[in-house]
């Protein structure tokens, strides 16, 4: 079984529409966070695969910065439900609606 | 192994099952009706997807992706679901009426992707096995050679990204502890 850059690629944006998915789709707001994460995950695994493919160590150092990014935004995010929660006493996004988005 | 092959033989058949796996553990997460089970399903997906990482000699961003998203994250989810109890979080229906936005979305990536996939082409780079544990010439490991990159090439990154943590630190605190009565 050989396994080229286009397989990667191909799980890549299978994982990413996933993860699109559940952020358009879903209405609590903590699975949304997940979908998110699920979507750095994606661009995490084309960074790596890239990398792989052009012996280049750079996308391995990128995908560091996007584990990052994904642990600030996560921490931020349940902030974010917390104070979501404390308000309103719940986690539907549909009745976070104070500013008619 | 040709510069275009990335896995073969056994490792190949590895890859195949780790994607299959994390790819239905992502579409769990989505589906889950209990926000408990998401949690624990995305746990399984990170690690599939750190094995992946393994198979391609990115043994360091491996061991990052167990320690900061299955230890750091997820255990930051689960501590939020049981602040948030569900008791009162109930709601009728667990999906919002936007599937046509999101299957438009869809349909608007997998245009461009298709046709990138189907029509470039990457500069043909030979394979180098040693490629990820060379450093200054030196045969050492993965973490010594992400070093070298990383503190010799993207300092200046790594310091933003510092300061982007403690940025995120900071909001985090001020939203946590904010009290009910002075939110209006």
């Amino acid at each position: 079984m050989t396994i080229t850059i286009n397989h990667y690629l191909i799980v890549s944006f299978l994982l990413f529409s996933i993860g699109l998915l559940g952020v358009l789709v879903r209405r609590n707001f903590l699975t949304v966070l997940m979908s998110v994460e699920l979507m750095m995950n994606a661009v995490n695994l084309n960074l790596i695969a890239f990398s792989r493919r052009l012996s280049d160590l750079t996308g391995q150092v990128f995908s560091v910065f996007v584990i990052t990014i994904a642990a600030g935004e996560a921490a931020i995010g349940l902030a974010l439900t917390i104070a979501l929660f404390r308000q309103r006493k719940t986690l539907n996004i549909e009745e976070a609606d104070t500013m008619r988005g | 192994m040709t510069g275009g092959v990335l896995l073969s033989g056994g490792a190949g058949a590895a890859f195949l099952i780790f994607a299959v796996l994390a790819l239905a553990m992502a579409v769990a997460v989505v589906v889950a009706r209990n926000p408990v089970h998401s949690a624990l399903f995305l746990l399984a997906s990170f690690l599939l997807v750190a094995c992946i990482f393994i198979l391609q000699q990115a043994e360091f961003v491996g061991a990052v992706q167990i320690l900061v998203y299955a230890g750091g994250i997820m255990v930051l989810f689960l501590f939020v679901i049981m602040l948030v109890h569900q008791r009162t979080v109930k709601t009728a229906v667990t999906f919002q009426h936007q599937w046509d936005i999101a299957l438009l979305f869809l349909l608007l990536f997998l245009a461009p992707f298709l046709y990138v996939l189907g029509t470039a082409k990457l500069p043909d780079v030979p394979a180098n096995p040693d490629a990820f544990r060379m450093v200054d010439g030196r045969l050492l490991g993965n973490t010594e050679a992400v070093a070298w990159v990383l503190y010799r090439d993207y300092l200046l990154p790594f310091e933003v990204a510092s300061v982007f943590l403690l940025v995120a630190m900071i909001g985090a605190v001020v939203l946590g502890k904010r009290s009910p009565e002075r939110m209006d």
